[in-house]
């Protein structure tokens, strides 16, 4: 419509803001996931993710030098004196601030506060304090309970702890390479099976073709719960169990509907010339398969990978049910986060770290091959 | 041996032997069993072309057969079945024992929300996003930021919202979204435009499309040459228009009268009632992707001719677009509805995941799981994903039904 004159009308500013505020709306929950992963556990639960961009105010208790340690009171015209920085990092703002847990806003930064015995402490904005007393000045360091104004800080620490600390309940690396084993067999088996089984069906010609294709689009929406207690049974009786080869034959299974309706679809529209022609020249169709057809169809064979990788990794149930042993030494990270969820429902940034290892590499194949997905999406559904 | 080792091995013998088997089946059959020389030579090749294709499908059709046919037959059996008794034959009692359970019909009432609810508001808002996005240069960026939540899993996506649903204490801040928004609301001007105003007069709108599809579609019925099937098929139509309209007109009638807890953090997945529509939302946000690719490549093939005569003809850029358009890619829309319904259908992970059917958002894959794993008990899990074969199965007619059709 943009093509026809006179039709640009004032709505093009009206659409421009539409889509920014519906992509913004789309983006904003896993944009808040992201930048919880990166903030401790004391400011995920201090302050909503939208206010960690900006300086936040806290209420922290901050602790002056012990005056016993060697060297730091020095006598000044007659009085001691200690002085130093209540933060161990700089960056923070004291607004206000005081030195009892019931009065934490008695004194505003820069102002001198009187704590009896002849001795007083100041603290300024940035932290920087001036503790002195009359007499020599023991025990233990002032506490100073003080409202700062933090500026953005951020910790890969929770990476660290999600991906190599080695923890039984934490630990995302095990369960990332059991779904990296899941995923990579029951990718590539169900294509090398749909692949002749789709060249079959589109260029082959015997009796009852129709009724097969008709047969793999009725399965293409066979709910695959049904599927899971008879061949859990039958996994059981023959000895596989619960275990690696059960999800990869389960993947394979529930997997080729699709890639053999994907690739056939694809397959069809080749030209028939090359096909008639490589006959003639006395080709076998296994050499026709090998050599043109299956170089020809990448395309669909990328969407169908790609499609049959995101199913893969993101699956949840297929796992529980033929994978996951009692034991757990073979969990997968979305049954480790639904266990995380159980078992830490409140810390966020163990949640949202794991969460985030699990979708990052989906997300990088599909950035990756939006293309190929966007493509087989179409071949799918658009008939 | 290592899992990875494993995975490896499995790979190169899964793929190697699917090889070998093609290669050295054709060559068995071309060379041994039917050679294509010495007297009966044109006779041996015409049996080896007909004897191929089953070659070429034999390994796809046995794992469909034992891992989506077979199962299909052997679940319907098993419903019919009480393992406790060594798996004796029960007739229907795990039906009866079903349908007398207030889980399972509480899990369809909730299945009937979702199918409603998840399917219409994904395809609007792809549809919006299509319609919209196709009109701006940096429309291709947009498209695949909203197309991203495809590829995060439901369990990852439910805790992105979990997150956003998440409760404090009063007197803490908020870190949930929905929580921080509304404690901004206070009962104010504000307050009654947003939460009173704006959702009742969207659920009067509604009703009114509702009342005047259901009334067009009346008119339609008293016209002359209606088939008795049609025509009972559109009662059953405008029955259901007549029950959203009605819903609807209820919906406002709480907008304007509800008590609001001003002030006070909700716990927004233990609400009754409403957190069902909490846990869709996951799923329409997932799913708007989906239907905005496809309904924007539905758009573009949409011939230019159309849309200028319109606009020669004087309609305005929402008469191109209901009039002209919409028409034209219905085909489209329905293809999206009827996949998003699937997907409705076997939704576990979302409510697996969030709530585990408490707080009455039960749906029927989380009943079946739990029946079938956490009861042990097999006739009933069978039984209940009979019921979600019963709900999948007009779809699947359909799809056979237009296959087939297709290939004529």
């Amino acid at each position: 419509m943009d093509n026809i004159a006179g039709s640009k009308s004032s709505l093009t500013w009206i659409v421009h803001i539409s889509v920014a505020l519906l992509v913004a709306l789309w983006l904003f929950p896993t944009v808040g996931l992201l930048v919880s992963s990166f903030r401790t556990t004391d400011q995920i639960s201090s302050s909503g993710w939208w206010q960690s961009l900006f300086p936040t105010e806290q209420n922290v208790t901050l602790r002056a030098t012990d005056p016993d340690d060697d060297g730091v009171q020095s006598l000044v015209d007659g009085v001691y004196t200690i002085t130093g920085n209540l933060f161990e990092e700089m960056g923070a703002e004291i607004s206000v601030w005081g030195t009892s847990s019931r009065a934490i806003d008695a004194y505003s930064a820069g102002e001198t506060a009187d704590l009896g015995d002849g001795e007083t402490i100041t603290v300024e904005a940035n932290g920087d304090y001036v503790w002195t007393g009359t007499e020599e000045l023991s025990g233990r360091g002032q506490r100073v309970f003080a409202t700062a104004a933090t500026p953005p800080e951020f910790t890969l620490d929770n990476y660290k702890r999600v991906l190599f600390s080695g923890s039984s309940t934490d630990s995302m690396a095990k369960a990332f390479f059991n779904t990296l084993t899941v995923t990579i067999p029951a990718t590539i088996i169900p294509i090398v099976i749909a692949a002749f089984a789709a060249y079959a069906l589109a260029w082959m010609d015997f009796p009852g073709r129709a009724i097969l294709i008709a047969l793999v689009v009725g399965l293409l929406v066979v709910p695959l719960q049904l599927a899971l207690i008879p061949l859990l049974r039958l996994h059981l009786n023959i000895g596989i169990g619960k275990g690696y080869l059960g999800v990869w034959l389960a993947h394979t299974g529930f997997g080729l509907p699709l890639a053999i309706y994907l690739l056939r679809n694809y397959m069809v529209g080749l030209p028939r010339d090359i096909i008639e022609n490589a006959k003639v020249d006395g080709a076998t169709d296994f050499q026709i398969f090998t050599k043109i057809i299956l170089p020809l169809s990448f395309p669909a064979l990328a969407s169908f990978a790609i499609f049959q990788f995101l199913w893969t990794w993101n699956d949840l149930l297929v796992a529980k049910v033929f994978l996951i042993d009692a034991t757990g030494q073979t969990t997968v990270m979305t049954n480790q986060i639904v266990e995380l969820l159980g078992t830490r429902g409140g810390n966020w940034e163990i949640l949202a770290t794991a969460a985030f290892v699990s979708i990052a590499v989906p997300l990088a194949v599909f950035f990756a091959m939006q293309k190929y997905l966007v493509r087989g999406l179409l071949a799918g559904s658009v008939k | 041996m290592h899992p990875a080792a494993q995975g490896l091995l499995t790979i190169f013998l899964g793929v190697g032997g699917c090889i070998a088997y093609f290669y050295f089946s054709n060559q068995f059959l071309d060379k041994i069993l039917f050679p294509a020389k010495g007297e009966h030579a044109g006779r041996n090749i015409n049996r080896a072309n007909m004897v191929r294709p089953w070659l070429f499908l034999f390994p796809a059709i046995f794992a469909l057969g034992l891992y989506l046919a077979y199962p299909v037959f052997a679940t319907l059996w098993y419903s019919l079945t009480d393992r406790d008794q060594g798996g004796a034959f029960v007739g229907l009692d795990n039906y009866n024992q079903m349908f007398a359970d207030p889980k399972f019909w509480e899990a369809v009432k909730n299945n009937m929300l979702w199918l409603l609810v998840v399917p219409a508001a994904s395809t609007a808002f792809g549809l919006l996003a299509a319609q919209l996005t196709d009109r701006i240069k940096w429309g291709a960026i947009a498209k695949s930021l909203i197309f991203m939540p495809m590829a995060i899993s439901f369990v990852g996506a439910s805790v992105i919202f979990k997150l956003i649903y998440d409760t404090r204490p009063v007197g803490q801040s908020q870190i949930g979204v929905l929580n921080a928004v509304w404690l901004q609301f206070d009962g104010g001007v504000g307050s009654f435009l947003i939460l009173r105003l704006l959702p009742g007069l969207l659920m009067l709108c509604a009703a009114a499309a509702a009342a005047y599809v259901a009334w067009g579609s009346l008119q339609k019925m008293r016209a002359p040459g209606v088939s008795k099937i049609g025509s009972s098929l559109r009662v059953v139509f405008v029955v259901i228009l007549a029950g959203i309209a009605l819903a609807a007109l209820s919906l406002a009638f709480g907008a304007f009268t509800k008590d609001y807890p001003y002030g006070e953090p909700q716990t927004w997945l233990t609400i009754p009632g409403w957190n069902s529509f909490f846990l869709m939302v996951v799923l329409i946000w997932i799913q708007t992707g989906f239907a905005m690719v496809i309904l924007s490549a539905a758009l573009r093939g949409i011939p230019e001719e159309t849309v200028e005569a319109a606009i020669v003809d004087g309609a305005n850029p929402f008469q191109v677009f209901f009039k002209i358009k919409m028409p034209q890619i219905s085909g489209t829309i329905v293809v999206v509805w009827t996949t998003i319904t699937l997907v409705v259908l076997k939704v576990f992970d979302i409510v697996f995941a969030m709530t585990n059917g408490q707080w009455e958002t039960q749906v029927l894959a989380n009943y079946m799981y739990d029946k079938l794993f956490r009861a042990n008990d097999w006739g009933l899990g069978s039984a209940s994903a009979m019921i979600i074969m019963l709900l999948v199965s007009p779809i699947l007619i359909w799809n056979v039904y237009n296959a087939r059709k297709e290939m004529r």
